[in-house]
């Protein structure tokens, strides 16, 4: 399944993800996913939420720099191996991966992996 | 074959240019003396009177003047000839208090539109040539300089002014425009346009004089490929005249500097003493002609290097190089001479705006540099390994323009503390 991923800059000091989850909250928008990617400086927050456009319109009229992919979301079985195979399948289409998380506690205990990828339309055939 | 407007002044020999110098000085001294209440008490103060100015030897005996002293003399006071001798007026932006407004006699309008017209020449215009004026007309002096210059050349002359990208282009494209005049960011920002629109076969343009304000050559290789053309530097306050006071040549190597109307100096920006040709100092001008407005030893801030080697154009002014940055915002760090406007002007060229922060702070008796960047929504990938991408790209090209590596940091937008609206430009921990 192919999701669009918010991604914010942020300054890596207290408070800066505080705002981004407040401004979604006072919005309205949940949460399905999220992540951190970090320097001591700087980091980037990337979410995934229910209403895209609407966190995207808030993020930015509150003056956040944002970046939109398309990532790629697979479900994982709770079974030893599975993630294993799913790489396996990614690898052998050749894509590269340029990250990737988790997300646990989905509704039937599964759970599911994003991927950032260099080519989402492929990887959605691969493993979509 | 390098053109010229006037060469025998243009290419007079240096020894006959100092003796014309000295006579013209002595008497614009004495004119100012003689018509400018403010002149002639400031040489009262240094205990000089006319008589004690015998040539351009004794130039440096002469007090300054600073634009605050124009502006304080606003509006009439700098006058040195009756309203009634006066045919035109122009004006600075008076961005930063009050203005200051620049009177012109006949003769005035004459000596400078002749310097624009040595500008055009220089650029290699001629009778033949279709010159297109994008500068601002009015208040402002590029759009009147130019169109004055290129009217004595007998050029063909299309006043535009500036804006209006679109019937610029059709013009260009129409009349066969062959030397554009504007400022460096709007001849940029041309060249982009003429790309996107996938017309550059249609124009005809093969030369282009840029100034008014800071642009690197950096700047001037992108102008020059985008429009095919070669991109001139031109100098000039409206203190002085307007454009024209300096301008380049064929070499594309600095700015010959009008010096049968205008005598340059360098002086040290701490103690005013005189510096020789190749010192890095601040930019003083002299008026030799000046009938409205006559100008002694003007203080332009601008911090600049003389040169008096020779020049393959065969002209014998003496050259300037581009201003590297104002004098009273300069740093000093790691024993170089650091100035705001360079980083604003990398910042420029590399996509950003100009909304940075630097911070000096002195560890172990070294200073340490840090700038911070705000970044740009355009240039965020939601990538972590872009963003120390682009910060590195950064610190080559700071380097490139400063001479000593700075610390990037890449910000986001609006973290960078403000005054009053505008960024906090410089933070200095150092404790000296
Ligand atoms: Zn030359």
């Amino acid at each position: 399944m192919e999701v669009k991923q918010i991604s914010v800059f942020l300054e890596n000091r207290n408070g800066q993800l505080k705002e981004v989850t407040k401004i979604l909250a006072d919005n309205n928008i949940d949460i399905e996913a999220l992540n951190i990617a970090e320097t001591a400086e700087y980091g980037i927050v990337r979410l995934i939420v229910d209403n895209v456009q609407k966190a995207i319109d808030a993020l930015i009229g509150d003056g956040f720099i944002i970046s939109v992919n398309p990532v790629t979301v697979c479900n994982v079985p709770n079974v030893v191996g599975s993630l294993n195979r799913v790489l396996d399948k990614i690898a052998e289409a050749n894509i590269n991966i340029e990250y990737m998380y988790s997300i646990f506690g989905g509704k039937n205990a599964e759970s599911k992996m994003v991927f950032k990828s260099d080519d989402p339309d492929l990887l959605k055939k691969v493993i979509g | 074959m390098e053109k010229y407007y006037q060469k025998e002044l243009e290419t007079m020999p240096r020894e006959e240019l100092k003796k014309l110098q000295s006579e013209k000085l002595v008497k614009q001294v004495r004119h100012a003396w003689d018509n400018c209440p403010d002149y002639r008490k400031k040489m009262e103060e240094a205990g000089l009177t006319p008589d004690d100015i015998k040539g351009i030897e004794d130039l440096h005996k002469l007090p300054f003047t600073s634009k605050d002293d124009l502006r304080d003399n606003y509006p009439f006071a700098m006058l040195a000839k009756p309203l009634a001798d006066c045919v035109r007026i122009h004006s600075t932006s008076g961005t930063t208090g009050k203005r200051v407004i620049a009177y012109y006699t006949a003769d005035d309008i004459r000596m400078w539109d002749e310097c624009c017209a040595r500008s055009l020449a220089a650029a290699g215009a001629t009778r033949e040539d279709m010159v297109q004026v994008s500068y601002g007309y009015g208040l402002f002096t590029g759009g009147a300089g130019f169109h004055g210059g290129s009217h004595l050349l007998g050029s063909t002359t299309i006043p535009m002014s500036s804006g209006n990208t679109d019937r610029q282009l059709q013009f260009m494209v129409d009349l066969g425009t062959t030397v554009l005049c504007c400022t460096p960011s709007y001849a940029a920002y041309l060249g982009e346009t003429i790309k996107e629109k996938g017309i550059k076969n249609d124009i005809k343009l093969k030369a282009g004089i840029f100034g008014a304000e800071a642009w690197s050559e950096e700047m001037r290789r992108d102008i020059q490929e985008a429009l095919g053309i070669k991109a001139y530097d031109i100098y000039g306050l409206t203190e002085l005249s307007g454009p024209g006071v300096a301008y380049e040549c064929s070499a594309q190597s600095g700015m010959h500097v009008n010096e049968d109307h205008f005598i340059a100096e360098i002086v040290d920006p701490e103690t005013f003493e005189p510096l020789p040709a190749g010192s890095k100092g601040e930019l003083v001008f002299t008026s030799l002609d000046k009938e409205a407005m006559p100008i002694i030893r003007y203080r332009t801030k601008d911090i600049c290097v003389l040169s008096d080697e020779k020049c393959s154009c065969g002209r014998t002014f003496i050259k300037m190089a581009k201003p590297m940055g104002r004098s009273d915002d300069m740093l000093i760090i790691k024993g170089v001479n650091v100035f705001p406007s360079q980083i604003e002007t990398v910042l420029l060229n590399n996509g950003y705006q100009a909304n940075y922060q630097i911070i000096v702070d002195r560890v172990k008796n070294t200073d340490t540099f840090d700038i911070n960047v705000e970044l740009t929504p355009d240039k965020f990938t939601g990538n972590l390994g872009d963003i120390s991408k682009k910060e590195k790209e950064l610190v080559l090209a700071l380097k490139s323009m400063l001479g000593i590596m700075a610390n990037v940091h890449l910000v986001p937008p609006k973290s960078i503390a403000r005054s009053e609206g505008k960024a906090v430009r410089i933070i200095d921990n150092r404790k000296i």
